[in-house]
């Protein structure tokens, strides 16, 4: 067990930074200083997360999955290969599962251990997806959860939940809505939501005239 | 270890509040944190599984009252700490008393592959799986000190084999001991009435993905 904590707490109370952020700069100059970071890797690795990978990429998968059914037979039967073919690969998206909402079951991902989140496809979770509330309801209570989400599941729809607690990594494949017949790929990637891929929303038409 | 990280079904704790246009970072040392914690990864003195029992082993009033990068950078510095990468004193001062010795560090040009290696949760090894898809389980009613990717919802509960993903470590012991223990991983799908009783909808199930060693025959 870590005896080291609460030594700064005192003094950072008269300070400007709060204190997470002055634990989190003594603790970078520290490692800096120790030659066990360089900080030009950590800028390098802040902007991957902040601009390279995110939720665009999942929707690139779900949008060929729609219009391309070969694709969509490779994705559900060995999702890693699949999604590598756009090159989405590697740190916790290293095994990949899809899972297919039709109009009778929809899936929901949780990881009530942790945060596990398939981070080539998604990026990096939502706070809410790591909170203590979703981590707790999303296995007792998935209708109530996803009721209070305005995604209301009716009853004769069969509801799985899954719990990440291994390295496999979850992408659910949302439905396509009706109403988007002959739109392009890049037209459908672009109604697909971060939220329908971990499978709390389902994915809507944009209202009228904003297509 | 039965600790407050495993939030599986606890009451309590308020509704799930999405926000809207979420930012990646919420601020900049949130961002840091997170870096910190690969490019610390990068020397190899720990695995996943010991980083995610150094946050679980937060006290629990601390782990519920941190956000999430709070328990992140707490986490990172026990595990510098514990695995010898910097020393207590070093810690508490902020001062570097001596220079790391010859590790290799992570540099800015190396991102871009160090993020695409596949690192070797899934092993080669050629172990026989204990159960097969369809096959009836009943997972231990384990209360292990350690770490454990058995959550206490589903210890003592009936489930069935959905599908076999092959060989991998097995966390339990590789955050303790280091041992990867190789073995069968598989989806096993309980009904939600199995673990919640009958008020449960009787069409729903979670899935979780058990190790051999955290089943039994049922």
């Amino acid at each position: 067990m870590s005896d080291h904590h609460g030594d700064d707490h005192a003094r950072e109370h008269d300070r400007p930074l709060s204190g997470p952020a002055l634990r989190a700069r003594a603790l970078e100059s520290l490692l800096v200083e120790k030659g066990l970071v360089d900080p030009k890797a950590l800028d390098e690795l802040i902007d991957t997360y902040q601009t390279k990978v995110g939720p665009r990429n999942g929707a690139k998968i779900v949008a060929r999955a729609w219009t391309d059914p070969a694709f969509k037979k490779r994705l559900l039967s060995d999702a890693t290969a699949a999604i590598a073919e756009f090159g989405f690969i590697g740190r916790q998206g290293e095994d990949m599962v899809v899972l297919e909402n039709t109009p009778k079951v929809r899936n929901v991902v949780v990881c009530t251990l942790c945060s596990c989140y398939p981070w080539p496809v998604l990026g990096l979770p939502p706070v809410w997806y790591k909170s203590a509330p979703y981590r707790a309801r999303a296995v007792i209570d998935p209708r109530g959860v996803l009721k209070e989400l305005g995604s209301e599941v009716p009853e004769d729809v069969e509801l799985r939940v899954w719990d990440s607690t291994a390295e496999l990594r979850y992408l659910v494949l949302p439905e396509r809505p009706a109403g988007t017949e002959g739109w392009s790929e890049d037209e459908l990637a672009a109604i697909v939501t971060r939220d329908a891929m971990i499978g709390v929303a389902q994915v809507e038409l944009p209202a009228r005239g904003k297509r | 270890m039965n600790g407050v990280h495993d939030m599986g079904g606890m009451h309590g704790m308020g509704p799930v509040e999405i926000e809207k246009n979420e930012p990646v970072f919420h601020s900049q040392w949130e961002a840091r944190v997170h870096a910190l914690n690969l490019a610390c990864g990068y020397h190899r003195k720990w695995n996943i599984d010991m980083g995610r029992h150094s946050r679980e082993r937060i006290p629990p009033a601390e782990y519920l009252a941190f956000s999430y990068y709070e328990k992140w950078l707490r986490g990172l510095e026990m595990l510098l700490v514990e695995n010898g990468l910097v020393t207590p004193k070093e810690l508490a001062t902020g001062r570097a008393e001596s220079k790391a010795s010859g590790a290799g560090v992570l540099r800015a040009s190396e991102v871009a592959g160090f993020l695409r290696v596949r690192r070797l949760a899934r092993m080669d090894d050629d172990v026989p799986a204990r159960f097969r898809p369809g096959e009836r389980v009943l997972a231990r009613n384990d209360h292990a000190l350690g770490h454990t990717r058995l959550p206490r919802y589903a210890r003592g509960k009936r489930g069935v084999i959905d599908r076999d993903h092959g060989v991998f470590i097995f966390p339990d012991t590789h955050a303790m001991t280091r041992d990867k223990k190789p073995q069968h991983c598989y989806s096993v799908r309980f009904a939600a009435c199995e673990l919640w009783g009958q008020g449960a909808s009787a069409r729903d199930s979670v899935y979780l993905d058990l190790w051999d060693d955290h089943l039994d025959p049922a």
